[in-house]
């Protein structure tokens, strides 16, 4: 069964679709735009609110979802912790290979057909209550992040949260061009809880991959 | 196979397309026996409702018989049945609390980004509509691919024809949401806006959930006409001032609900429709709320508004005044279709709710465009069209 979405529906122009790549905890695939600094960092700033750091108002390196999960926190927090299940969550992860019970090897599509690859290493693991990782030193693309399972409201399920450390090169415009070609982490990120949540709760992930009169597309063509 | 297709606006065709496929384990493949064009469809067909594109297959309304499933739907082949116009997933959040039009999962992850921006959440799904909800295929086609399948599709019993189940599929159900919102309580009068399918179908739901005196509104005279064969008194918004009658026919009080049947692309005469329609010409604007307005200010002091009528953007000169100074309740929201089907399928069994008055045309699938010009055109003589893929062309 191909659990991968599959959608019959073109949308852009082929440059776009060539540059459309990398996937939440991959990013901008082909350019280094996470740096490896680690969660914690800026956590000394002040800040009053309950709400997390990712909503900051204005320029802000973190990135941060939270989706809620009809599913118990270990049951989730089992299905990450086994990372090679992400890769059909994650819509340009070619695959993940488990090492070992901390280290992963990622593939993830780049734009033009092409991978890139890291290592990443798990650096807090608290079952049912958070992972944290980061890529290995020699990787070239780096990145660093965190899930935490949250309790929601009483027959609610799961909060799940996704923090990631994102700093565009080129600031502003970095960040404006990224969000233009689609590849913005914070977009990849969205979508990619979105469908671990569709996955989850309803055992498939949702695909509106229907007939259409664009004689340029067969029904079950990928457009990204 | 055949499907109507959308290019653009005030441009259907029926064109050859490729067949659905099985596409997730719990989808089936049903053909179409019977699909209907909706007012909504009007919507599209007039341009209004963003993010369609030129190939889209049209029809949110359908029913047939089952041909195909997939690894996990209970459906079996030849069963007849109605498909709720909602996608839901049956799982989420929203879908236990029966808020199925608000399903998280429907909507994929792809094209859920758009409500999102323009709305502040990620939209549900709807089958046949813009890919703001979704991009699914609709059903105004030989075949159809439907999702979830195990939570949607209603199974219709030998004995009952299509015509008496079909608008289970929406506007039936989308009528009865309405009067419901309305919270009708005994002795109460309920005015609506609009004597289309749906408006018919408040009026409907009204008299059999007990309001003493149902008041419809419209210029259409055929419509009126059906309306007051339901049991309501009518107004022809062309004769009177509306709010005045409605005042006068309550004794003063007003209305104790008001239902908009109308939504986005109100008629109406006011100046303030005069600027809204110049406005969704120019897309600076998209919503003509005309019929809203008129319901707000119309509506008894505590009273409630129940809007069915489909709104996409925003609107201007909402007399919030009016609505907080009175104190009245607004109720809206797109149908929770699986929530009333089966209470429905039942009344329908027990001939205490009747669909068939509503159809003015059947038609073959081929018919299609030219049917959507006339539903466009003539709204007076045609009142529902059904388009049955199965049927030879007649005439046109
Ligand atoms: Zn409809
Ligand atoms: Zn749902």
């Amino acid at each position: 069964m191909d659990i991968k979405e599959r959608r019959g529906n073109g949308e852009g122009d082929a440059l776009q679709r060539a540059l459309v790549g990398a996937t939440a905890v991959a990013a901008a695939a082909g350019a280094a735009l996470f740096i490896g600094s680690k969660l914690r960092s800026g956590r000394g700033e002040p800040w009053i609110s309950d709400a997390p750091r990712s909503t900051r108002r204005g320029r802000n390196s973190l990135i941060g979802r939270t989706v809620t999960i009809a599913k118990p926190a270990q049951e989730i927090y089992d299905f990450w912790r086994d990372f090679s299940n992400l890769a059909q969550v994650m819509e340009n992860v070619e695959r993940i290979d488990v090492i070992d019970q901390r280290q992963s090897h990622w593939v993830v599509k780049a734009p033009g057909g092409s991978t890139v690859e890291w290592d990443s290493v798990v650096t807090e693991d608290e079952p049912s209550r958070l992972i944290a990782w980061e890529s290995t030193k020699g990787s070239n693309i780096r990145n660093s992040g965190r899930v935490e399972f949250l309790d929601a409201a009483p027959g609610r399920g799961t909060m799940v949260r996704l923090t990631m450390v994102y700093d565009p090169p080129g600031g502003t415009a970095g960040r404006l061009v990224a969000k233009l070609l689609q590849r913005e982490p914070a977009e990849q990120a969205r979508r990619d809880l979105r469908r671990l949540k569709q996955f989850l709760e309803t055992g498939e992930i949702t695909s509106s991959t229907s007939p259409s009169g664009r004689r340029s597309e067969s029904p079950a063509k990928q457009y990204i | 196979m055949r499907a109507l297709t959308w290019q653009g606006r005030h441009d259907v065709r029926v064109e050859t397309v490729p067949d659905p496929e099985i596409v997730n384990p719990r989808d089936a493949i049903i053909r179409i026996t019977s699909t209907a064009i909706c007012g909504s469809d009007l919507h599209l067909y007039d341009g209004y409702i963003p993010t369609m594109r030129a190939g889209d297959i049209l029809g949110h309304e359908n029913m047939g018989e089952v041909v195909e499933v997939g690894a996990k739907s209970p459906l079996k082949k030849g069963q007849r049945v109605v498909i709720p116009f909602t996608v839901s997933c049956g799982d989420c959040f929203f879908c236990k609390k029966q808020q199925y039009s608000a399903c998280d999962n429907a909507n994929p992850a792809t094209t859920s980004d758009m409500s999102e921006t323009l709305y502040g959440y990620p939209m549900g799904a709807a089958l046949g509509y813009a890919h703001l909800t979704g991009g699914y295929a609709g059903g105004q086609a030989e075949y159809l691919r439907v999702p979830y399948s195990d939570v949607g599709p209603i199974v219709i019993p030998d004995g009952l024809e299509d015509d008496k189940v079909l608008f289970l599929s929406d506007i039936l159900p989308t009528g009865w949401m309405a009067a419901e919102n309305a919270e009708i309580e005994e002795g109460d009068t309920v005015a609506v806006w609009g004597c289309g399918p749906v408006g018919l179908f408040a009026i409907q739901s009204a008299l059999i959930m007990g309001a003493h005196k149902v008041i419809a509104i419209d210029h259409y005279a055929a419509r009126l006409d059906l309306a007051k064969r339901l049991g309501a008194e009518i107004l022809d918004y062309r004769e009177v001032d509306v709010r005045e009658a409605l005042f006068e026919m309550t004794g003063g009080i007003g209305p104790d609900a008001c239902i908009d049947c109308v939504g986005m692309e109100s008629h109406g005469l006011g100046i303030d429709n005069l600027v809204d329609t110049a406005k969704a010409h120019t897309f600076l604007g998209t919503d003509r709320p005309a019929a809203l307005r008129q319901a707000i200010l119309a509506c008894r002091k505590g009273g409630r508004v129940s809007v069915p009528g489909v709104y996409g953007g925003m609107a201007d000169k909402f007399p919030i005044g009016a609505f907080m100074e009175k104190g009245l309740t607004l109720k809206t929201g797109q149908t929770h279709v699986q929530k009333y089907s089966q209470k429905l399928l039942e009344m329908i069994g027990e001939d205490k709710i009747d669909t068939t008055f509503l159809i003015s045309h059947h038609a073959s699938l081929e018919e299609g465009p030219s049917m959507y010009r006339h539903w466009h055109d003539d709204q007076d003589e045609y009142t529902k069209i059904v388009l049955k893929p199965g049927m030879e062309r007649v005439a046109a």
